[in-house]
């Protein structure tokens, strides 16, 4: 009996079916446990085996263990898809092993909703007990999944969330914190500079209501503003809207152009219905409005279409090409940023363990060296700011009806027209001053010249 | 014993086993049982409405919202319900819930049928709009994180600790709510439920007892709301929005209508399978739809309703000779 108590209490540490998390065994309430169990016999031992037998086994020490976190089921089950496609094919490529270490990766549905992510986050790390979390898609989920890492002491990367605050004013909350996509504002800091170089005066905004859009909207109009040009109206329909019918006529005719932020669905229908509206006058979007996760299911009414991002499908490197072939040739698709971007985090998590010789160096190393790299990645050379958010080349790209690396059906490519390189979350403006100012939001920038 | 002993004896019995077995599972578990226990208690304050006065309302996640809300911003801006002032922030959690349906229920309780599931649909809405556009005080769609759990005395950042206090505050809320379903004024909700123009009849103020449970439902709604948000950490409009009132009518009915502990089944099976199976299987979706199809065709009166039916299943090839033998007595 106490034999078998024993071996209940050696399961527990190892994870088979451990009954606190690790913080607890510090403080020596194990001991205390193992005391019940011991009492409450082999009805426990029974039900204990049972819930082992659906878990993972304990797993040997030299493993690292990622954890991604993505929607795959919900409204952005694509987007789920397209992000572990993305970290798969990193893994298939170097035969999931790590600079030595054999990677495990275990992929989590958090059906999009922040709750359920940090549920699932914590199911990662208390029961399967990885090092590393990866992903989220929302920058609610975002803001759920970073104060988890915190508490855990587990590093998270976000490779897709983009809410700017979480590598500006709160990144101090965040030690295990760090970013490999973008900040939402990023690359729409230098795409307002370059619609102000095209001689646009005049421009009408209208994005998705919620914080990402405000963030979108705000970074464009800040930089647009300050080279002389003025948001003369800002619309905001609310995500997930299919019908622009009673958005579309308000759009003042003055304009010279619109400026849109879609997201999901949202995307498909927004440039469709403008034009169909009978809108000819140009149409400058958001990263997300023509993403490659909606761009293959556009028609030829986006042709035209500017927008700005870290990443093309349509950029033309050699790394790229072969990125991209790869990618279609294994998914039947061409990658979205949000592939790219897991497969950049896949090789920057090498890139660390390749220098630790296959050794987890902690959280805080990890977080450190990750911050250190400077790599060439499929969008283009990366590196990172001192507040763990990358500097990159953000690409403004025209949607052109073309035939791109030897495919030989014309098809919807964001050919890139003009690359700034090296762009970081603050653009011109400097940290210090940026960080001054409030996170953007719907009344900032406030809009000046809206009547 | 009275079967209505039997079963309560059987709750008791399984709530024990409960607090026994979790705290020695995995931490997953203890959280899934946490979040489970802390929605029960909305579903089981639904049940009110739902099972005993035959109100269905598809806007109950509005109190939870409240209750999580007011948690999250009294903690985050005024640092209130950190300490020993959390039982204060329970108090106004139930409160908050409580004056919202009272305000609630003069719209809402005046209809009835599809007519009270609208009201309660646009009401629980305008909680959710709020929520979602109010962005100076609720955070909008980023919603509003939770750093700590409270600390007075015990730690309740300890996840055992925090299972015990959700599950005490549960086990207190069945017994109070089974009391009133139980009591003069519980027998009167029923007796709305079956013929409420009888009830007048008789001389019942049916409006009033129909306000009360609203009133006292949205109580329990804020006080769910409290405890779900220390156990995610995180409050967001998801919280609010239609589909969590939906899941909690679904809860219910799934459970068992008119049975409070059906409520809290209900809700453990869903949380279950949606965020336990899909850990193990891709095709969770499936079973959570198939075990939704299968209690609807098959036990109409729920999961609750098991017992009832294999009760009359074995039964039925003598209890056929007996319901004859009755038909036949003489009266």
């Amino acid at each position: 009996m106490a034999g078998a108590a024993g071996e209940i209490g050696d399961r527990a540490e190892l994870g088979g079916c451990a009954p606190l998390n690790v913080s607890n065994e510090i403080e020596g309430v194990t001991v205390m446990t193992s005391k019940m169990v011991r009492l409450t016999g082999p009805a426990l031992a029974g039900a204990c085996l049972m819930l082992a037998a659906g878990l993972a086994p304990a797993t040997a020490a030299d493993e690292l263990r990622i954890g991604v976190i993505a929607p795959m089921t919900g409204p952005f089950a694509q987007v789920g898809t397209d992000m572990t496609n993305g970290f798969k094919m990193y893994l298939d490529q170097v035969k999931s092993n790590f600079g030595g270490a054999p990677v495990k990766l275990i992929i989590e549905d958090s059906q999009g909703k922040p709750d359920t992510a940090v549920t699932k986050a914590k199911k990662l790390i208390l029961e399967d007990h990885v090092q590393l979390l990866v992903g989220g898609v929302l920058a609610p989920e975002g803001y759920a999944l970073a104060p988890v890492s915190t508490a855990e002491k587990t590093v998270y990367i976000a490779s897709v969330p983009a809410a700017d605050d979480l590598t500006q004013r709160q990144l101090g909350n965040y030690p295990y914190f760090i970013r490999t996509g973008w900040t939402s504002s990023q690359p729409h800091h230098p795409l307002g500079q370059w619609a102000c170089e095209q001689g646009y005066k005049k421009i009408v905004a209208i994005g998705a209501d919620y914080a990402f859009g405000y963030e979108v909207v705000g970074g464009f109009q800040k930089a647009f503003e300050d080279c002389g040009g003025k948001i003369v109206q800002k619309i905001w329909p609310p995500i997930g809207t299919k019908d622009f019918g009673p958005y579309i006529p308000t759009i003042k005719s003055d304009a010279d152009a619109v400026f849109s932020l879609m997201v999901g669905p949202m995307a498909l229908q927004f440039p469709k219905q403008l034009r169909d509206s009978g809108y000819t006058k140009p149409i400058v979007g958001g990263g997300t409005s023509y993403d490659e996760a909606a761009l293959p299911f556009m028609g030829d009414e986006a042709i035209g279409d500017v927008s700005a991002l870290q990443y093309s499908a349509g950029l033309q490197t050699p790394q790229n090409e072969a990125f991209v072939k790869e990618f279609r040739t294994k998914y039947g698709k061409v990658p979205s940023y949000f592939s790219e971007t897991n497969y950049t985090t896949a090789l920057m998590i090498d890139d660390v363990m390749k220098e630790t010789k296959g050794a987890f160096p902690g959280p805080d190393q990890f977080v450190a060296k990750m911050a250190a790299l400077k790599i060439v990645a499929p969008r283009g050379p990366v590196s990172f700011d001192d507040m763990r958010n990358p500097v990159q080349n953000i690409y403004i790209k025209k949607v052109e009806k073309t035939k791109m690396f030897g495919y030989d059906k014309d098809e919807l490519w964001n050919v890139v027209i003009k690359t700034y390189p090296n762009v970081g979350q603050f653009w011109t403006y400097g940290k210090d001053a940026f960080l001054k100012q409030p996170v953007y939001s719907r009344d900032f920038p406030p809009c000046k010249y809206c009547q | 014993m009275s079967p209505e002993r039997i079963k309560v004896l059987v709750v008791i019995a399984v709530l024990v086993a409960i607090a026994l077995v979790v705290p020695h599972t995995t931490a997953f578990v203890i959280l899934l049982a946490t979040r489970a226990l802390a929605f029960s208690i909305l579903v089981m304050s639904l049940d009110i409405l739902l099972g005993f006065t035959g109100l269905a309302s598809l806007g109950q996640a509005a109190y939870l919202g409240v209750g999580a809300y007011l948690t999250a911003i009294l903690a985050t801006r005024y640092h209130i319900g950190t300490g020993y002032d959390f039982w204060l922030v329970v108090a106004l959690g139930m409160l908050g819930g409580a004056m919202l349906a009272a305000f609630f229920g003069l719209l809402a309780v005046r209809a009835s049928g599809v007519y009270f599931l609208m009201i309660t649909l646009a009401l629980g809405q305008c909680v959710w709009g709020l929520a979602y556009r109010w962005n100076s005080l609720t955070g909008g769609d980023n919603g509003i994180n939770l750093e700590h759990r409270p600390k007075f005395g015990i730690d309740l950042a300890d996840p055992v600790t925090f299972f015990y206090l959700v599950f005490g505050f549960f086990a207190l809320s069945l017994a109070i709510m089974y009391t009133i379903v139980h009591s003069p004024f519980g027998r009167s909700l029923v007796g709305i439920r079956e013929r409420e123009p009888r009830m007048k009849i008789l001389g019942y103020n049916t409006w009033l007892h129909k306000y009360i449970a609203f009133v006292i439902a949205g109580a329990f709604g804020g006080l769910s709301g409290v405890l779900w948000a220390h156990t995610a950490g995180i409050v967001s409009p998801e919280n609010v929005v239609l589909t969590t009132s939906v899941d909690a009518l679904l809860m219910a009915v799934l459970g068992g209508a008119g049975t409070l502990i059906g409520g809290a089944i209900g809700a453990s099976v869903v949380l279950f399978i949606r965020e336990y199976l899909s850990t193990l299987m891709h095709g969770w979706q499936y079973v959570l739809g198939g075990v939704y199809v299968l209690v609807i065709l098959y036990l109409p009166g729920g999961l609750m309703s098991i017992p009832e039916r294999i009760r009359q299943w074995r039964a039925q090839p003598g209890k056929s000779g007996t319901a004859q033998n009755l038909a036949a007595a003489p009266h």
